[in-house]
């Protein structure tokens, strides 16, 4: 790493988050004098535009790659018209240990001034939850599921090519083809004109964004030293060229790419901000023929690259409220680079840029961006292994996926070869036809919950509350169980999708995103925009937690209460008093049961039961926007949440503690080492989902020598030649980790896997931690 | 039938690739500073872990012998080692080390990693204790195992019959073969038996042509002395061996003693540290031997 890029990333580590009201500000004041007058697409885009001219900006001295979210570096703006936060969220979000979000008495003083007094009763928010029926808010207080969209807009979306050949001005042709062929006889006619009116102005806002860069950058030159007022004279030079037009070099090429990214990320909070996708692909051409001009060299790449990564770091996620806060709580926004893969016309992706791209990850190794490798049967070993060193640092990522699974799932669910070899992975492990998709994560559903509920006659034992059918507790077999969960499966997504029609709707009506519809076919081609069904394919997924759980849950079923052992009625109120005075029961379900993730058939063929009924229960939903449901296995957090509403299970768990993370063994069950977790995961049929996340803990000793890290490479090899989508490993000693929780302020940088990213050990609050130092250490006995 | 006391999978420090290492129970050898001291008698050998131990007294209950004196504590003296206090116990405090295994549902368990073995140039590996000391049943895996097609690796002390050891070379495909000191009176002091026999099986299997990795424990003080490595180093490059691992001394055994109330004094040395390993490992080195340290 050069000392620019060293310097850049300590100055990203050490500023603190802050909140930060202009962007609030900006937008109330276009909603105060526009809304109801304008068509509502093109009111978005006059935010857009407005923040694009009035916004600060900040250009920091190293910098080579420039432009801000907000007023500065980590400076956090919201989303009023969405979520408004009240001043009680605004003083926790200060406060609160973890992850805490300074606010200045400006922007309190702004938000009760001129921000909450607007807002109040106007939010998306407050819209969507006045209109859920309910048993909607019955299940989503008992954390049965959870709602991805009350506060952040549909999202998890990653670009493809198109820009860097096209330019926005060349997109803006297309939308002016589009416009000259509306036909007035249509009863879309205004609809789509508003549309497509209101993303041609979303493009002029982004060039005017970065003709604004342009300015400041000659301003800033005439008082910088020589060698930085050259490189501001270039920036200035790069930001009048990019985003109008294509770029031509590969500075330009990252620079147009973060014009993308930052509008996107002011346009709306969509989840996971924004993502490259195949950076190393997009990018290869731009190298190649600056290398051949002799414009560019490695080291300057990498200088570029190291910069750029830094910009990824400057953005933490906005600051979420409530559940959500609970369901995913991190500074992280998810953005999660795809290396290698498959090329469209089917050739191996692996390029220069892939290896430099590991390098730059390694050596800069800040919390955003994540990235992983998309591993085909067409990669090399050689990548593999330079992706296991990287792995071998701690730094948890990159990720592994199994780019032929990944392609696999997307042509069953109906894409074209190209377009799903163009695919690839985004968020934490979700699957996606990058650029022409719009596929949105709508909430986490807990499976042990609706167990609990099939127990239980479908009453909450919690509350008492009946939240769903009666399914009468007189269990004789295992098949009746899964019966009666099923039932109880059923009519949760019944109501949650009724939920989820309705919000679809609200964010198609009130909230389109006219610039990011600019960068997705087939949105300027059909006139519609992202959020109502305008890409050319439309996927809601809904994420499956604790797996592990249930299935060791159902195996102690099966194996204690029908195997005679046990009575059901006495381990039912044993789990009902969190197995007080009952703990020789409580070892003998925790220790003497048959587990997930031990290559053990008698619990895997349990684990496809549930998993089969969650995919034909979820897949046979229909979405509003012309799509399909589809089923991801992933937790990010909400495995803590959801553990924390549910009470004992009858795998031995307490009440309150954590599920099993993503399709990851529940945490020290598995005792065989990680042959037989991959083993086990892979009696999934992870083609059926769209993602699923395993997590290998693995101690430092495994990987520390080249034999070690082959060795690690034959285990991703052989996980995946039996169908598994994802792998991720943790390289860390608990002794480490034990050492970090004692002294935070000596492991600030300690950074581990938590589910499908990463984040500082230090940020993510005691239960994560001791769920992370439990997970089992595979390897080193 | 065969004993065996544990069973490791993704076993990387055992012979090529990705292995799944069977270690069967009991060793005629006796050395100091034996890893798992509690492979060595024939077994089985009862294990108690009182930090486990929820005093729930379903052992006492079911106990045959003239049952411990409370249930958190060991193992009576009357015990037969029928193993239903193990069977009961809700949190594995009580274990028996040995247990008996069919050879056939062991080639079962021994199958389940067969594509991780493919793929990695891996297979099993059947270590001890000492596997030559049960010999019916560690033909009945060798066998097995090639009628598979799994790649086997025999981790031995070479202390055994020489028409054994014959039969082993026979169906084994990687010897990885022990010796603990190239000088016979120390041998014998160390590890209770002189190397005469293991010598010998050692050639013996090198007449064959048998593939053989030779390891040598470096214990401080006892085994770590530069002249007795390099007198291994030749005896290695005598027998036309090409690749040698130094297997330092660690500390494990010590918590293990613990658990099985073994008697027998352990060492309490330091583990080598990696600057004396690689002292040692140049001169070998120097011989033309491939040198890898640890497994």
């Amino acid at each position: 790493m050069n000392e620019r890029v060293a310097r850049l990333r300590r100055e990203s580590l050490d500023i603190p988050v802050t909140l930060d009201h202009e962007r609030a500000v900006i937008v109330t004041r276009v909603y105060r004098e526009h809304a109801g007058r304008l068509a509502v697409p093109v009111l978005r885009a006059t935010a857009l535009l407005e923040l694009c001219r009035h916004k600060s900006l900040h250009i920091g001295d190293d910098e080579l790659i420039v432009g801000e979210r907000g007023p500065a570096p980590k400076c956090v703006g919201t989303y009023p018209e969405v979520t408004c936060h009240s001043l009680d969220d605004l003083d926790a979000l200060d406060a609160r240990p973890q992850n805490p979000y300074r606010v200045s008495d400006a922007t309190r003083r702004a938000f009760a001034e001129e921000v909450i007094p607007y807002w109040r009763g106007r939010t998306l928010r407050e819209d969507i939850l006045a209109r859920m029926e309910p048993s909607w808010r019955q299940l989503y207080r008992a954390g049965v599921f959870t709602e991805f969209m009350e506060q952040r807009a549909p999202g998890h979306t990653t670009l493809d090519g198109k820009f860097y050949t096209r330019g926005l001005a060349g997109l803006q042709a297309d939308i002016d083809a589009a416009l000259a062929d509306l036909d007035p006889a249509r009863p879309d006619y205004v609809a789509r004109g508003d549309q497509l009116a209101a993303m041609r102005l979303s493009c002029d806002a982004v060039i005017l964004l970065a003709e604004r860069h342009a300015d400041l950058a000659d301003e800033l030159a005439a008082t910088a030293s020589l060698d930085r007022a050259s490189e501001l004279r270039e920036l200035a030079r790069i930001c009048r060229r990019v985003p109008r037009h294509a770029p031509g070099t590969f500075h330009e090429a990252l620079q147009m790419y973060w014009f993308m990214h930052l509008g996107t990320i002011l346009e709306l909070n969509g989840w996971d901000a924004m993502n490259p996708g195949h950076l190393d692909r997009h990018l290869q051409p731009f190298y190649d023929r600056d290398l051949a001009a002799g414009r560019l060299d490695r080291e300057r790449a990498r200088e570029l690259l190291g910069s750029f990564w830094v910009k990824f770091d400057h953005h933490p996620a906005p600051p979420k409220v409530g559940v959500t806060a609970q369901e995913s709580s991190t500074y992280n926004d998810f953005t999660n680079l795809n290396l290698g893969g498959i090329l469209p016309d089917g050739r191996d992706g692996t390029s220069e840029l892939t290896y430099l791209m590991l390098e730059v990850m390694e050596e800069v190794h800040l919390l955003q961006p994540q990235g992983n490798l998309q591993l085909s049967q067409r990669s090399s070993d050689h990548v593999l292994k330079a992706a296991l060193r990287v792995v071998s640092r701690g730094y948890g990522y990159p990720s592994i996926f199994n780019a032929d699974s990944v392609v696999a799932q997307l042509l069953r669910q109906g894409k074209t070869l190209r377009d799903a070899r163009d695919g690839g992975s985004s968020g934490c492990v979700e699957t996606g036809a990058f650029g022409k998709e719009a596929y949105i994560l709508t909430g986490y559903l807990n499976l042990p919950k609706l167990l609990e509920l099939a127990l239980n006659d479908g009453v909450d034992p919690r509350t008492q509350a009946p939240l769903g059918p009666r399914t009468e507790a007189a269990f004789a077999s295992i098949d009746e169980v899964l019966d009666a969960f099923a039932r109880q499966l059923r009519h949760a997504l019944a109501v949650k999708h009724r939920g989820n029609q309705v919000i679809e709707q609200i964010y198609a009506a009130r909230m389109p995103a006219p610039f990011l519809s600019v960068l997705i076919d087939d949105c300027i081609a059909n006139g519609r925009d992202y959020n109502a069904g305008g890409a050319r394919y439309n996927t809601s997924y809904i994420q499956a937690v604790g797996i592990g759980t249930i299935t060791d849950s159902l195996s102690a079923l099966e194996h204690h209460v029908f195997g005679g052992e046990v009575a059901l009625a006495a381990l039912l109120e044993a789990l009902d008093a969190d197995f007080a005075g009952q703990e020789v029961l409580r070892q003998r379900l925790w220790h003497r049961t048959p587990r997930w993730g031990n290559d053990d058939e008698r619990a895997d063929a349990l684990m496809r039961r549930v998993f089969d009924l969650v995919v034909d229960a979820v897949e046979d939903l229909p979405n509003s926007r012309g799509g399909r449901y589809h089923v991801a296995m992933l937790p990010t957090t909400c495995h803590i949440y959801f553990g924390k509403v549910c009470g004992a299970t009858p795998d031995g768990r307490r009440a309150g503690r954590p599920l099993s993370e993503g399709i990851s063994p529940v945490q020290g069950a598995d005792r065989h080492g990680p042959t037989a977790v991959v083993n086990s995961c892979a009696r999934m049929d992870h083609e059926r989902t769209g993602g699923t996340l395993l997590n290998l803990k693995v101690l430092p000793s495994l990987v520390a020598t080249d034999e070690g890290l082959t060795k690690l490479a034959h285990l991703v090899r052989t996980y995946f030649r039996q169908g598994g989508h994802h792998v991720q490993f943790n390289v860390v000693d608990a002794a480490t980790l034990r050492e970090a929780q004692q002294r935070p302020e000596e492991h600030r940088d300690l950074i581990v896997r938590v589910a499908g990213y990463s984040d500082y050990f230090c940020d993510i609050g005691r239960e994560l931690q001791d769920e992370i130092i439990a997970r089992t250490a595979q390897g080193d006995l | 039938m065969g004993r065996i006391f544990d069973i490791k999978r993704y076993s990387v420090h055992d012979g090529p690739g990705i292995r799944t290492t069977v270690f069967l129970q009991g060793c005629p050898l006796n050395c100091a500073w034996c890893h798992n001291p509690e492979s060595r008698p024939t077994g089985p050998v009862p294990a108690f872990r009182a930090e486990r131990c929820l005093a729930c007294e379903l052992c006492t209950a079911v106990c045959l012998a003239e049952p411990p004196a409370g249930p958190r504590e060991p193992w009576p003296v009357s015990c037969e080692r029928c193993g239903r206090c193990v069977t009961v116990c809700p949190t594995d405090a009580r274990e028996l080390s040995g247990r008996d295994v069919d050879a056939r549902d062991l080639l079962d368990l021994l199958e389940r990693d067969r594509l991780h073995f493919e793929q990695s140039g891996g297979g099993v590996t059947l270590s001890g204790g000492e596997p030559l000391a049960q010999p019916a049943f560690l033909l009945a895996l060798l066998a097995g195992c090639r009628a598979r097609g799994l790649h086997t690796a025999v981790d031995t002390t070479g202390h055994a019959d020489a028409e054994l050891v014959a039969a082993v070379a026979e169906l084994a495909d990687l010897w990885l073969f022990d010796l603990k000191h190239p000088d016979p009176a120390r041998h014998a002091a160390l590890t209770g038996v002189d190397n005469a026999l293991i010598l010998r099986n050692l050639a013996l299997v090198r007449r064959r042509g048998a593939e053989v990795w030779l390891r040598v424990p470096v214990v401080p003080g006892l085994t770590d002395q530069p002249a007795v490595l390099a007198e291994t180093g030749r005896l290695a490059r005598g027998l036309g061996i090409a690749r040698i691992h130094l297997l330092p001394y660690h500390a494990a055994a010590a918590a293990k003693r613990g658990r099985f109330r073994l008697d027998a004094a352990g060492l309490d040395l330091r583990p080598p540290t990696d600057d004396h390993l690689q002292g040692l490992a140049g001169p070998l080195r120097d011989l033309g031997l491939d040198v890898h340290l640890g497994g």
